[in-house]
């Protein structure tokens, strides 16, 4: 039972609360960047994993919960955590390891929490949080509170055995919890049609007992109306749903990442597919809100209280390789590769013929409507 | 068949879980003549270290079991009897009991019967000995238990009927204590004697305990016939407060072991075991919160809050106070606080007199018997019409 | 579970009989052990399907949402298939979370050997879960200890693996009606003696007291100490034991490399080095996995005379 839901509905949020939908993807997408920006300077410690161009994912389920539903993240967490709530420049320390992070520094960008907000955390286990999801549900329908848990993984995630054993238990259990599985077409640098044997991810979701939906992920308010009935029916003792989100990341797995395994899709994505742009393109056709409203929510958001605090340290003025480095030091190889990605990062040597190939066909399977499973 | 003057000196049961004693040293050596109540031997069990004493008049004729030995509860290990009892007979007897203790079968004695009550809708617990017309019942102290009376309630028991109980918040009863006052103590001492049908009873209490019969006594003058307080609390007051606030608050041996040697004149007398089992006790569910509380009704700041005096005033009946010398958390009252109370002071004995020199209680009780009885036969004689006679 | 209602119990057949034909809480546990609390508390003890990771892990979760639930893992050899949410997850969210989440998790798992039931059931895998800072380790040795620590273990804050040992569940001792708790991280004497410290784990400190009675014939009085939870470790009184007696036997029946056994030498060696007479001996199983055959298992486990022989060698030394 795998439906593709087209989107048509931008009539059921007001414009307060599309202005705040946009304000949050808007958040993720600014402070995605400036991470991007800022971690090539070398001062950010250990890893990241940037969500950039999977905002409407989070915004689109995030704006369904309150403070008694829980969401479980994955390592590319920043999104999930600012749509939920947590304070971005409690993140932004964090990620540098600072005690006035959300953590106290101890965590880091892979295990950012917050929950006083429900948020459990982003988590470095690939799968390690559709099972904690799982108990939160167990006590929300324990404690009778009417919350839901929200389980994010991605399509790798999709393959490990906790988020199966998650899945079937939930059902069992017949638990208020949604998964959402993150499908950006890759795990890591593993391509999700190869290594997801099912044509889709939403196609497992008969074989664990509920519901399975697949939605366009750079559509906000295609993702907005698959979780409001998956959360529905959560809410409601029906049970847990699987929602596939198919987008793709504009950024590498890990930041440093060259991406040699990618083509071009990041540009064309940015151009034409690129949620922000298109729920821009909604609300103003709609005539709900004016661009000049959302312009000036961009400026609100770059405000005090939602941008990442100012730059710690000046930025020290760096010598770009000219050519390849030589050197074989660790550290230098990461830093030149972070000096070439930020200067050069839509500029890549065009994809091979093969690479095009198994694009096109990877964007057909994406925009597909639903096929018999 | 064996002359019946001849008496097994058995090895006692001292509480509710000993099952066998040691013997550290034979004070007595063969031979030598003994009256009742002599101390013959001292043995060590795992909680505590006791004196043995001879359960009849005569000569110790022989020891069966000897230093260091062990022996089971009921067995016998020595012989007691008049000289001229024929060498022939002893040996008998102490072939049986040498073919008992190798065989293992040794007839258990009957030792504390345990059983619960409700008063005042608390569990409170007790343990009863003996079946005679006189009720004795004895109250223990703060953070005790009515374990502590093993020494005092199996020699009383041989004629009375000997209940030892343990107070709200101690040993196996409820642990709530209400609001831990005096008068709420006193009145669970007295319903429990209504409880188990007691119509009137010799108190003894020691500690808190004391100052709780005392109260009890002055509530209910005609259900109580006489007193007998070890080391009580609320007369003077002088009172090692850091003694009662440790004990209550220590989490752990080494925290608790220090305080407790304050209640021995030997501070060898602290054994692990009896750490162990205070922990144990302190651990359960409801202990702190009680201790808590009590501290409340014992202190008021540095110095005693009780003050048991003028409840005593009012008391008729004989009344005996056993005081060790050696108490460092009560130091020794002046008599003068204890009005017409008769006030011994034991040497070798610190605060817990009923447990290191428990003849002297025993006594004490028994002692306040004999006048009881005196009193009672004046009354009869004088044709007393104020109240029944009293039935023990 | 009386008292406080948040507390739940999870587990494979902790009733037994979810949706099979016959009776409801067929089993209560595969030995019994949480018998009867189906019935005597609806809708708090539920049975899982086999899938470790899953429902360890919703414990854990709900453990972070104000429940306290107590997870069966129903033997410790099944750790394997749901130790990253015990590791990974449970034991590191404190930290992680720059210290404000609380995970008052419980999982109740049997331990070792003695049953018969071979290589894969009958481990004795509290090491490794020792090894992880975050999670507290307990082994009860005794009826008294295991129900004041289990119920120590319930109200503790932290992820708690609580290692039961199967062949201990007929033991029978005296307990108190009333609860009551044990804290972490205090052992327990369970002899004392001047002669040779003997720090035993679990089942083996019934070992050691049997081994300490036979060393007491030949006048050696050893002093038995059961750490009863391997973390956190009572340190100071097996080092103020091994100050007095100058000679440490530690008896571990898991596996040698990496055990307690190691863990508890090398602190010795290094905080009371001066205070030794002897080398420190191990009496621990051999390296290798569980045997079947009874003799085999009979002969894999340490044993009252291996331990006496350990301490007779610590007493006899010589330089």
């Amino acid at each position: 039972m795998t439906d593709t839901l087209p989107s048509n509905t931008a009539y059921e949020l007001n414009p307060d609360a599309l202005l705040a939908a946009y304000r949050t993807m808007r958040t993720i997408r600014e402070f995605e960047e400036r991470v991007h920006e800022e971690f090539a300077t070398g001062e950010i410690p250990g890893f990241v994993h940037l969500y950039a161009g999977e905002e409407a994912s989070a915004a689109g389920v995030c704006v369904h919960l309150d403070d008694r539903d829980v969401l479980a993240s994955t390592h590319r967490g920043h999104g999930h955590c600012i749509a939920k709530g947590v304070d971005p420049k409690e993140m932004m320390a964090e990620i540098y390891g600072r005690v006035t992070g959300s953590c106290h520094g101890k965590g880091g960008s892979m295990h950012i929490a917050d929950l006083s907000k429900g948020m459990l955390g982003a988590n470095g286990i690939v799968g390690g949080g559709p099972p904690l999801i799982c108990g939160a549900a167990l006590a929300a329908k324990l404690q009778g509170t009417g919350g839901v848990g929200v389980a994010f993984f991605g399509d790798g995630a999709s393959n490990q055995g906790t988020t199966l054993e998650a899945l079937n238990l939930a059902s069992v259990w017949n638990l208020p919890a949604i998964f959402v599985a993150e499908n950006n077409g890759y795990a890591e640098a593993t391509s999700s049609t190869w290594s997801v044997a099912a044509d889709n991810i939403a196609d497992r979701a008969a074989g664990f007992g509920m519901p399975g939906v697949i939605v366009d992920g750079f559509d906000f308010f295609a993702v907005y109306e698959a979780a409001a009935e998956a959360i529905d029916r959560a809410r409601n003792g029906g049970g847990p749903t699987l929602i596939e989100v198919k987008f793709t990341r504009y950024f590498g797995h890990f930041e440093g990442d060259q991406q040699a395994y990618r083509a071009d899709e990041v540009a064309r994505a940015r151009e034409t597919l690129d949620c922000l742009k298109r729920f821009r393109g909604r609300v103003t056709e709609t005539g709900q809100l004016a661009d000049h409203q959302l312009n000036e929510s961009t400026t609100r958001s770059t405000g005090s209280s939602t941008t990442p605090s100012p730059r710690p340290r000046p930025r020290p003025s760096r010598p770009r390789p000219t050519s390849p480095p030589t050197s074989t030091s660790r550290t230098d190889q990461r830093r030149a590769v972070r000096s070439r990605t930020s200067e050069e990062a839509h500029s890549w040597p065009g994809p091979s013929a093969t690479a095009r190939r198994s694009t096109r066909r990877w964007r057909r399977r994406w925009s597909a409507t639903s096929r018999s499973s | 068949m064996a002359d019946a003057r001849i008496a097994k000196v058995t090895m006692p049961k001292w509480g509710l879980s000993m099952t066998s004693g040691r013997i550290t040293e034979w004070l007595v050596e063969e031979g030598t003549e003994v009256k009742a109540g002599a101390e013959l031997a001292e043995i060590d069990t795992d909680k505590i270290n006791g004196v043995l004493e001879s359960p009849a008049d005569g000569v110790l004729r022989r020891i069966i079991a000897g230093t260091d030995s062990s022996a089971p509860i009921g067995a016998t290990i020595a012989v007691v009897a008049p000289a001229d009892v024929p060498d022939a007979e002893i040996e008998q007897v102490v072939a049986e009991a040498e073919a008992q203790l190798a065989s293992g079968e040794v007839e258990e004695p009957q030792g504390p019967v345990v059983a619960t009550v409700e008063v005042d809708g608390r569990p409170i617990s007790y343990a009863t000995m003996g079946d005679g017309d006189e009720v004795v019942v004895l109250v223990h102290g703060y953070g005790g238990d009515k374990n502590s009376w093993l020494f005092v309630q199996e020699p009383l028991s041989r004629t009375r009927t000997v209940h030892a109980i343990d107070l709200p918040g101690h040993g196996t009863s409820g642990k709530d204590v209400g609001d831990g006052s005096l008068d709420t103590l006193a009145a669970t001492v007295l319903g429990f004697l209504d409880v188990v049908g007691a119509g009137r009873a010799h108190l003894v209490g020691h500690s808190l305990g004391g100052a709780v019969v005392t109260a009890a006594a002055a509530a209910a003058p005609d259900k109580v016939s006489a007193l007998t307080l070890v080391a009580p609390a609320g007369f003077g007051s002088r009172v090692d407060a850091g003694y009662l606030r440790g004990f209550a608050s220590a989490g752990s041996r080494r925290e608790l072991r220090p305080h407790l040697g304050k209640l021995f004149a030997d501070e060898s007398q602290v054994t692990r075991q009896l750490v162990d089992d205070l922990l144990r006790y302190k651990r359960l569910d409801g202990v702190g919160a009680a201790l808590e509380t009590l501290l409340g009704t014992l202190l008021d700041g540095d110095d005693q809050a009780i003050d048991a005096a003028p409840l005593l005033a009012t008391v008729e009946v004989p009344v005996t106070v056993i005081w060790g010398r050696a108490d460092k958390v009560f130091a020794p009252a002046d008599a003068s606080a204890l009005g017409q109370a008769k006030l011994r002071v034991v040497d070798g004995a610190g605060h817990m007199a009923h447990m290191e020199k428990p003849n002297e209680v025993v006594a004490a009780v028994e002692a306040a018997a004999g006048q009881q009885r005196a009193t009672r036969e004046t009354r009869e004689l004088v044709g007393n019409e104020g109240g029944e006679v009293p039935r023990a | 579970m009386e008292r406080d209602e948040s507390v739940i119990v999870m587990g494979e057949d902790n009733a037994g009989g979810m949706g099979s034909p016959g009776e409801m809480d067929a089993w209560g546990g595969v030995l019994g052990v949480t018998k009867g609390l189906y019935h005597k508390f609806p809708g708090r003890v539920l049975d899982t399907p086999i899938s470790e990771s899953a429902f360890i892990g919703a414990a854990i979760g709900a453990a972070t949402r104000g429940m306290r639930p107590v997870a069966e893992l129903m033997f410790i050899d099944f750790m394997g298939v749901c130790f990253d949410q015990i590791y990974n997850q449970a034991a590191k969210f404190r930290y992680m979370f720059g210290g404000k989440a609380v995970t008052p998790v419980v999982v109740r798992t049997m331990y070792g050997a003695g049953l018969r039931a071979a290589a894969q059931h009958s481990q004795a895998l509290y090491p490794i879960f020792t090894h992880i800072p975050g999670l507290k380790v307990v082994v009860p040795s005794s009826p008294y200890e295991a129900k004041g620590l289990l119920i120590q273990s319930i109200r503790d804050d932290d992820p708690v693996i609580f290692c039961e040992h199967k062949m201990l569940y007929d033991t029978t001792g005296e307990v108190p009606e009333e609860s009551y708790t044990i804290p972490f991280g205090e052992a327990n004497v369970a002899r004392e003696g001047g002669d040779v410290t003997i720090v035993a784990i679990g089942r083996m400190v019934s070992v050691a007291l049997e081994a300490a009675d036979e060393l007491a014939s030949s006048g050696v009085e050893a002093e038995v100490i059961d750490p009863r939870t391997t973390s956190p470790l009572d340190t100071d009184t097996i080092l103020e034991s091994v100050e007095n007696t100058g000679r440490l036997v530690v008896v571990d029946e898991a596996t040698p490399r990496c055990n307690m056994a190691t863990d508890i030498s090398a602190t010795v060696a290094q905080e009371a080095f001066g205070s030794l007479q002897a080398p420190i001996q191990m009496v621990t199983a051999p390296h290798t996995p569980v045997p079947f055959a009874d003799s085999l298992e009979d002969f894999y486990m340490p044993d009252a005379q291996k331990v006496v022989n350990a301490a007779k060698a610590t007493v006899g030394w010589k330089r």
